[in-house]
C-alpha cells in the first residue's frame, strides 16, 4: 500500500505471522532477533485520526472493532506484544488502559488486571516509553483510557505532551463529568489529541446531546445492565458523530446484535483482559487473546 | 453521572419541600434525640485555667450523629446500600432501614471485618484492593453505578462525587445551626473557636457549615497522626496529603511519590481512616478559612482518659483527637474565649480498647 509521508494515512503492515504465538516466554531477544514478527524500521508514520478512521470505515460499510488491554498487565512487554498483534489481525481502534489503584468503573476482571499491572511497578513514563517504540509500527490509532487520578498526578499538560510525543490519538478519562473536563478539552485539542466522552442509554437526551457534542472521534455508549436489548436509537438521535458501544461485550451474538442495531463500532474489553492477563503464560495470553479476538471480528458484518 | 444528576435533583427539591423537611424535623426530634446539648465543661475549663486564673471557656456539643435516611424513602427506593470502615456508619444505617423497613447492604473491606464482629448486618465482604474502607466505598459506588433504579447509596462522610459532599453536610449541618442558637440562650454571642475530629469530615463538617461565612468564628479540624506524622502511620490527609481524585471528589489524598494512595494505617486505635477527606475540608484549608491539626494515638488516648476523669464523659476514641488538641490550643486563647468541641458518638464502644492501650 502506497505511502504518503508526511501526512496521515493509515498504513497496512503484511499480517503479522503466527511466529508470536510462542511457547517460551516473551523476551526481547526474541524480538530482537528477529525469531518472532519482523518490525519494520521506525519511520514515524503517524496514524489516521479517530475521526478519520470512523469516516474512512463508513464509506467502507464496515463497524469499528476496537479491543481494550489494561497496560502492564500480564507485564509491559506482553502488552507491546498484544498491542502488535491486535493491529494485525484488524483491529481498528485500541484502547490502552493506564492501571489505578481506585478503579471504581471498573468490574472484576479489569480491577484484576489493574492490580497485576500495579504489582509490576508500571507508571505512566514507563507506559509512554512503551508506546514510543510501538505507536509507529501501529496501522491503528491508540486512545489512552486513563482515570483523572494518574493524570492529574502526572501533569495535565506533561500528560498530553507525552501522549503527543509517542503518537497516542485519542484520550478517555471515564470518571472526569463533562462539566470537569473544559481545561483538559482544551489542551488536548492543541494537542490533537480526540477525547472521547461516555453516555449511557439511560441519561437523560439533553445531557446525551451535549456529550455527544463534545466528545471527538466517537461517542462511546456504556452498555449498562439494565439496558438489553440495548436501544440505539435514542442516543442515535441526539448526535451524527459514529456511536460505539462497550462493556459487557464479549461473544460474537453481542457483535452481532450491536452491528444489526446500528452501532458504528463494537469495544472489547474484559473477555480480551480476561484471556491475556489470566493465562498460565503471556504466549498462552496472547494466544488465547488472539483467537477470541479473531472470532469476535468474524461476527462483524 | 445520570444517577448522580438524578440523585441532586430530588435532594434539592425535597430541600424546599416543606412537608419532607416537617418529617426529617420530626425524625430528629423523636427518634435521634435531637435538639443535643451544648454542655459547659467546667472542670475541663479550670483544667486549662492558666496561674493568674484566665483561660477559654469550653463547650462540648454533644449527642448523637443525625442521619439521613429518610431521603431513600423518598426517592421510592426500597434497597440501600452503604459502605463502612469500623462499622460505626454501618450499624446506623442498618439501624435506620430497620425503621423504614428498607433492605439495607453494607460493604466492608476483608481486612476492617476481622478487626470487627458485626454478625448482625448482612455485610457484604470486599476483597478487591487493600480489601479496607477504600474498596468498600468503590464496590458500593459500583453497586449503585448498576443498580440504580431500585438503590440508593447511604455514603458515610461528606466525601463521593458531588452531590454527596454538600448533602451528608447539609444533613449534619443541624449540629451547627443548634450551636448557634444554644450559644446565642447561654451567652448571648457566637462562639470564637469551634473544634472537630476529622476523618472523612461530616462530623466537623456539620458544626462548622453554619458558621463559615462568621469570619470571627475560628474553625479548626483535628486529625489522626496514629504513631507520629513521620511513622507512615497515620491518617493526617490535610497535613501530610496531596491533591488527588477519589471517589469522584477532587482532595487532599495520602500518597507515596508515584502518586498511589497510603492508606491510613494503622494507627492503635484504627479510626478516621478514610484515606482521604472531604473536598470542603480541602477547599477550607486552601483558602485559609479552617486549620488543621493532627494529634497522635497516644496523645488522644490521654485525653480520653482526661475527659473521662474531670468530667464523666466517656468521649469517642475520633472525638478524643480533638479534645487532645486543647492541650494545645487552650494556653493560646485570651481569658474567657468561647471553644465549642464536637463531642458527637459516644465512648462507650471505644473503653475497652481504651483499657487495652493505657494499660490500666
Amino acid at each position: 500500500m502506497a505511502l504518503a509521508v508526511g501526512t496521515f494515512h493509515c498504513v497496512h503492515l503484511p499480517p503479522r505471522s503466527r511466529a508470536l504465538a510462542i511457547t517460551s516466554p516473551l523476551s526481547r531477544d526474541q524480538f530482537d532477533r528477529g525469531d518472532s514478527v519482523v518490525i519494520p524500521p521506525a519511520i514515524s508514520l503517524g496514524c489516521a485520526s479517530i475521526s478519520e478512521t470512523f469516516t474512512k470505515l463508513k464509506e467502507q460499510r464496515k463497524v469499528a472493532f476496537i479491543p481494550y488491554l489494561t497496560a502492564g498487565d500480564p507485564e509491559l512487554l506482553t502488552t507491546s506484544a498484544a498491542l502488535r498483534m491486535l493491529d494485525a489481525c484488524g483491529s481498528d481502534v485500541i484502547e490502552l488502559g493506564v492501571p489505578h489503584w481506585n478503579p471504581v468503573m471498573d468490574g472484576p476482571v479489569i480491577q484484576r488486571a489493574f492490580e497485576r499491572a500495579l504489582a509490576t511497578g508500571v507508571d505512566v513514563d514507563a507506559i509512554m516509553a512503551m508506546l514510543s517504540e510501538v505507536v509507529p509500527e501501529l496501522s491503528c490509532p491508540i486512545t489512552v483510557l486513563s482515570y483523572f487520578h494518574p493524570v492529574l498526578e502526572y501533569g495535565v499538560s506533561k500528560f498530553l505532551a507525552a501522549m503527543n510525543e509517542v503518537g497516542a490519538r485519542g484520550l478517555i478519562v471515564p470518571d472526569l463529568p463533562l462539566e470537569e473536563a473544559e481545561i483538559l478539552r482544551k489542551e488536548a485539542k492543541t494537542k490533537k489529541i480526540e477525547m472521547v466522552f461516555h453516555t449511557t442509554p439511560s441519561t437523560q437526551k439533553g445531557r446525551t446531546r451535549e456529550i455527544a457534542k463534545a466528545s471527538e472521534g466517537f461517542l462511546y455508549l456504556v452498555k449498562t445492565r439494565q439496558s438489553s436489548p440495548l436501544n440505539i436509537g435514542p442516543p442515535r438521535q441526539e448526535t451524527d458523530k459514529p456511536v460505539a458501544v462497550g462493556f459487557g461485550v464479549s461473544e460474537p451474538e453481542h457483535v452481532r446484535q450491536l452491528s444489526a442495531w446500528g452501532a458504528d463500532g463494537v469495544i472489547v474489553g474484559s473477555a480480551l483482559v480476561q484471556r491475556l492477563g489470566e493465562a498460565v503464560s503471556p504466549s498462552e495470553g496472547l494466544r488465547a487473546m488472539e483467537a477470541h479476538a479473531r472470532f469476535l471480528m468474524a461476527a462483524l458484518p | 453521572m445520570h444517577a448522580l444528576s438524578e440523585l441532586e435533583d430530588a435532594f434539592r427539591s425535597l430541600s424546599k419541600d416543606a412537608n419532607f423537611q416537617e418529617e426529617l424535623d420530626g425524625i430528629l426530634k423523636d427518634y435521634v434525640g435531637r435538639e443535643t446539648p451544648l454542655y459547659f465543661a467546667e472542670r475541663l475549663s479550670e483544667h486549662y485555667k492558666r496561674p493568674n486564673g484566665e483561660g477559654p471557656l469550653i463547650y462540648l456539643k454533644r449527642g448523637p450523629q443525625p442521619h439521613w435516611s429518610l431521603l431513600a424513602k423518598r426517592l421510592g427506593k426500597k434497597r440501600i446500600i452503604a459502605e463502612t470502615g469500623a462499622g460505626q456508619h454501618g450499624v446506623a444505617t442498618a439501624t435506620v432501614c430497620a425503621r423504614l423497613g428498607l433492605e439495607c447492604i453494607i460493604y466492608m473491606g476483608a481486612q476492617d471485618m476481622e478487626r470487627q464482629s458485626l454478625n448482625s448486618l448482612q455485610v457484604r465482604a470486599v476483597h478487591s484492593g487493600t480489601a479496607t474502607l477504600k474498596d468498600a466505598t468503590s464496590e458500593a459506588i459500583r453497586d449503585w453505578v448498576t443498580n440504580v433504579e431500585t438503590t440508593h447509596y447511604i455514603l458515610g462522610s461528606v466525601a463521593g462525587p458531588h452531590p454527596y459532599p454538600m448533602m451528608v453536610r447539609d444533613f449534619h449541618a443541624v449540629i451547627g445551626k443548634e450551636t448557634r442558637k444554644q450559644a446565642m440562650e447561654k451567652w448571648g454571642g457566637k462562639p470564637d473557636v469551634l473544634v472537630a475530629c476529622v476523618g472523612g469530615g461530616s462530623n466537623a463538617m456539620g458544626l462548622f457549615h453554619e458558621f463559615v461565612d462568621d469570619p470571627h468564628v475560628r474553625l479548626i479540624g483535628v486529625e489522626a497522626a496514629g504513631f507520629g506524622l513521620d511513622s507512615g502511620k497515620h491518617a493526617a490527609t490535610l497535613t501530610k496529603g496531596d491533591v488527588g481524585v477519589l471517589h469522584g471528589a477532587m482532595s487532599y489524598l495520602l500518597q507515596d511519590d508515584d502518586g498511589q494512595i497510603i492508606e491510613p494505617i494503622l494507627s492503635v486505635l484504627g479510626i478516621l481512616d478514610y484515606p482521604g477527606v472531604g473536598p470542603e475540608h480541602s477547599f477550607l484549608k486552601d483558602i485559609r478559612r479552617a486549620e488543621y491539626y493532627s494529634i497522635t494515638d497516644h496523645e488522644a488516648l490521654e485525653a480520653f482518659k482526661r475527659l473521662s476523669q474531670l468530667e464523666g464523659i466517656i468521649p469517642a476514641l475520633e472525638t478524643s483527637h480533638a479534645l487532645a488538641f486543647l492541650e494545645v490550643l487552650c494556653p493560646t486563647l485570651a481569658d474567657g474565649a468561647r471553644v465549642v468541641l464536637n463531642c458527637s458518638g459516644r465512648g462507650d464502644k471505644d473503653v475497652q480498647t481504651a483499657i487495652k492501650h493505657l494499660k490500666i
